[in-house]
């Protein structure tokens, strides 16, 4: 069987060689919404055990929750949620073996770049 | 370098995690099943979260928002377990460094995970 030199082959692409791409950097943002999201779960797993609690336990968490530092993380977090959505989506479209081409790929990411914005004003109109 | 393996002991070594395809495929199903989950819970999260305790409480004493909610609870920490595992298992080379970060990942999504499920039930079951 032809078998030449299997140990040196690299697990996953340099990024040194590579240009970064739009399809490259929504992938890695996809991993950094996807971490980044583990403060706003803890957030609000706090926050529903401290209504599960009583009201002193929910008075502090809701304090957290709606101060602006509390805000701040809630709104970045939606924003992570819809942009994880959408190329979590996407990903789960490539990994079927559709999407590879470079134009429609950029295309798809931008709609997901502007749908994400939309997406996020949308539901903190809806939810306030 | 001489290498004594067979292709086929190379395959069953189970590529760099020693796992195989378990992981990656249990990943996508995953995130397909939070594509409708992340949406209905949405809706008792984002509308109860600011607002006053009672009303926390109503909302999540609904049966079908207590439902969806501690279904996307499960399903997403077991996801966010899984791809905090694979960026850790990415990024993190020191072997104790890696188990630490391993364990610590598992040990954080299984209390939250947890405490997340109980605090809904707990308030749907009208114990709160």
């Amino acid at each position: 069987m032809a078998d030449v030199n299997r140990g040196n082959r690299p697990l996953s692409p340099h990024l040194q060689i590579y240009r970064p791409q739009l399809n490259s950097a929504m992938s890695i943002f996809h991993r950094i919404t996807g971490v980044g999201m583990t403060l706003a779960a803890a957030l609000i797993v706090w926050w529903l055990f401290a209504a599960a609690s009583g009201p002193e336990a929910f008075a502090a968490a809701d304090a957290v929750l709606t101060s602006w530092i509390g805000l701040l993380i809630l709104f970045g977090s939606t924003w992570a949620l819809v942009y994880h959505f959408g190329t979590g989506l996407r990903h789960l479209w490539m990994d079927m073996g559709y999407g590879y081409d470079i134009k429609l790929n950029d295309l798809i990411g931008q709609i997901i770049l502007v749908a994400s914005g939309v997406l996020t004003l949308l539901i903190w109109f809806l939810a306030l | 370098m001489t290498d004594f393996k067979t292709p086929m002991a190379r395959a069953l070594g189970l590529g760099s995690a020693h796992d195989g395809v378990h992981h990656w495929w249990s990943q996508r199903m995953t995130s397909a099943a939070l594509v409708p989950l992340t949406i209905l819970a949405l809706f008792p999260i984002a509308g109860a979260i600011g607002a006053p305790r009672e009303e926390v409480l109503a909302t999540f004493a609904d049966p079908w928002n207590a439902v969806v909610t501690i279904l996307f609870l499960a399903v997403m920490f077991k996801h966010l377990h899984q791809g905090l595992q694979v960026v850790i298992e990415d990024y993190v080379h020191h072997p104790g460094r890696r188990i630490a970060a391993l364990t610590a990942s598992t040990f954080f999504c299984g209390l939250f995970g947890v405490a997340g499920v109980f605090a809904v039930a707990r308030i749907a079951f009208g114990a709160a």
